[in-house]
């Protein structure tokens, strides 16, 4: 497991996304040699040193937590000097997580809000985006400044007037009350609708003169063309759907329905002094975002592009 | 003739199609649909709903009336209002010009293409792609009294530090929680930015005599200039909405005698519940959108005065 925390980019090291960008220097020289504009070898060495300290600060974090988790009743968590391998490894502390909250249930209910989250996601910005950047109408900037409106309210501010929406439409302390508020981003439908903006005109009018529909050129032509915007806007769905705490913990009230980020708190206010349970219920927690994150790197790193520039 | 229907002479080529019906009018709002009602319903009605409850004394069992600026004035006055402003705004002061800094310095750091690079960027990323509950539950066991931290200043002859005692200390722990969750993030914001800096002027510099920091001083920043600015705006605007990292930390109260609570934090303890103050949260939430639209304002336009 620890390899899995440690070493996410290898799987993707070799994609080509990093040698797209513009490489600077002939692929022929090796790096760590003072070739032509090349830096001095010391310098390079200096640069990994820095990489492994800050390496050891970004990453040791979650090391230890998962060190912390693995570690038995027999052996002491709180030693110094601080030992990152434990001395007999044991799961027992996941069993044991499972047994004061029920954790796995809890995953589930974060399963079950991160994909629906996913699919309305995707579902109602690419059809709003693909309207947005495609279809001339009375009433498209109206509709473009609705979403940028929307935008533009921090989800903080309106926190208790959303809950006292769900009451009223009688979903507070359901999974559905927690997808509802951020079932179609505004976001996303931006990011969709400069995607569908950027590909070209000609292939859509050919379909266009050959009799096909709005709906067929839109799922046959556009949407294909747009998929990796679309896995953008999935990840990003999932991720933070998986990851919200605020919105949760508020509409939740009921153990029974908490998801993960809501129960782990609850273990952490009642079972704060077993770190090694709450260690594993972390771990339970983060480990399937870092495996996803691991898979599909690039996707991320270019939904940090695209939001950053449109938020 | 067929030609001149294709392509009217000093026409646009793709006139054509003008003929054939594109799309029926109702079309596009079937497309819409969706969208707009999600955002509409859960975001610019919450909204309205908000400014117009600010106004009441509503409860969350029991509907109030108007009490025009009741709410506002009883902000001025409330001793908890003013700790989570102070609190919240001290967050921005703290956090922004870290988080402007350090990731542009990482930035520079991972920028080469040397072996092993991907990793490390993607290392360097991992505490973004974490929920903020994991992180928080992270550091308050490696800042616990007998956590990791204090064990290696214990051994440095240092002595255990309250971090999460102290109501200081603990309000500064969490901004530094937030500064290396949100790393990552704003590494790859420059990341991108960077590639757009053209060599030549590092090459220059370089020719003139300037050593790495002089370049980075004087080629680096004036080139991403806009790019810490939109930082700046992003990290501003969300750490005056700052909410879960002290909460997870201070606990429920927000810290020993509620002085590390937040703005956000209050909104979510006056607001929810069954005896919930609809009303007087929805003001304190007022004032979290209009600080935060200010801040926003504030940061842009920093960047249009320096631009003139």
């Amino acid at each position: 497991m620890s390899a899995t925390t440690a070493r996410p980019a290898p799987a993707a090291g070799p994609e080509p996304h990093d040698q797209k960008r513009r490489s600077t220097r002939p692929s022929a020289a090796r790096p760590g040699r003072a070739f032509g504009s090349r830096p001095p070898a010391w310098r390079t060495a200096l640069r990994y040193l820095l990489l492994v300290a800050v390496f050891a600060l970004m990453v040791g974090p979650f090391l230890w937590q998962l060190s912390t988790s693995l570690k038995g009743p027999g052996e002491d968590i709180y030693s110094y000097p601080p030992r990152l391998l434990p001395s007999d490894a044991t799961l027992d502390n996941y069993a044991g997580v499972a047994r004061i909250i029920p954790v796995w249930d809890y995953a589930l209910n974060s399963l079950t809000v991160a994909v629906a989250s996913v699919l309305t996601n995707l579902v109602g910005a690419s059809l709003a985006g693909y309207a947005l950047a495609r279809l001339r109408f009375k009433g498209r900037g109206a509709a473009l400044t609705v979403f940028i409106m929307a935008m533009l309210v921090p989800l903080e501010s309106i926190i208790i007037a959303q809950f006292t929406l769900a009451r009223a439409l009688h979903v507070n302390n359901t999974l559905l009350g927690v997808v509802l508020p951020g079932a179609v981003g505004a976001l996303n439908v931006l990011l969709m609708r400069n995607a569908f903006s950027g590909l070209p005109y000609e292939v859509e009018e050919a379909a266009l003169v050959d009799g096909a529909n709005v709906w067929q050129r839109f799922v046959r032509i556009a949407l294909p063309s747009v998929k990796g915007t679309l896995a953008v806007v999935a990840i990003f769905s999932f991720m933070t759907a998986w990851d919200d705490f605020l919105w949760p913990l508020i509409v939740l009230s009921d153990p029974a329905n908490f998801t993960l980020t809501v129960g782990l708190n609850y273990l952490h206010g009642t079972f704060a002094d077993n770190q090694r349970l709450v260690a594993a219920g972390t771990i339970i927690a983060v480990l399937p975002l870092i495996v996803m994150f691991a898979c599909l790197q690039r996707y991320f790193f270019r939904g940090v592009g695209e939001g950053a520039v449109k938020g | 003739m067929k030609t001149a229907t294709a392509a009217p002479p000093g026409g646009a080529p793709a006139t054509a199609p003008r003929r054939v019906r594109r799309h029926l009018p109702t079309s596009p709002w079937l497309f819409l649909a969706p969208g707009l009602l999600a955002v509409t319903a859960f975001s610019l009605a919450p909204f309205l709903l908000t400014v117009g409850n600010s106004f009441t004394d509503n409860r969350t069992l029991v509907p109030g009336g108007f009490v025009g600026l009741a709410n506002f004035r009883e902000l001025l006055h409330d001793e908890m209002f003013w700790t989570g402003l102070r609190n919240s705004a001290l967050y921005v002061l703290v956090t922004v010009p870290l988080l402007v800094l350090l990731p542009l310095l990482l930035a520079v750091l991972v920028q080469r293409h040397i072996p092993g690079i991907t990793f490390f960027r993607a290392a360097f990323y991992t505490p973004v792609v974490a929920s903020v509950v994991v992180v928080g539950l992270i550091w308050s066991w490696l800042l616990d009294d007998r956590g990791l931290v204090n064990g290696i200043l214990e051994a440095l002859g240092a002595g255990p530090v309250g971090f999460l005692s102290d109501p200081w200390l603990l309000l500064l722990s969490a901004m530094l929680l937030t500064v290396w969750k949100g790393l990552g993030y704003y590494m790859i914001v420059y990341l991108a930015a960077l590639t757009n800096v053209p060599r030549e002027l590092h090459e220059a510099a370089a020719v003139d005599g300037a050593g790495a920091v002089r370049r980075f001083v004087t080629v680096t920043v004036p080139a991403l200039r806009n790019t810490m600015v939109l930082v700046a705006a992003l990290s501003s605007v969300s750490a005056f909405k700052v909410f879960s990292e002290v909460y997870l930390l201070a606990g429920e109260n927000g810290g020993p005698a509620g002085e590390d609570i937040t703005l956000v934090q209050l909104v979510q303890q006056v607001g929810t519940g069954l005896n919930g103050r609809v009303g007087y949260a929805s003001a304190l939430s007022v004032v979290v959108f209009v600080v935060t639209l200010g801040l926003m304002l504030l940061v842009l336009r920093a960047n249009r005065k320096e631009d003139a």
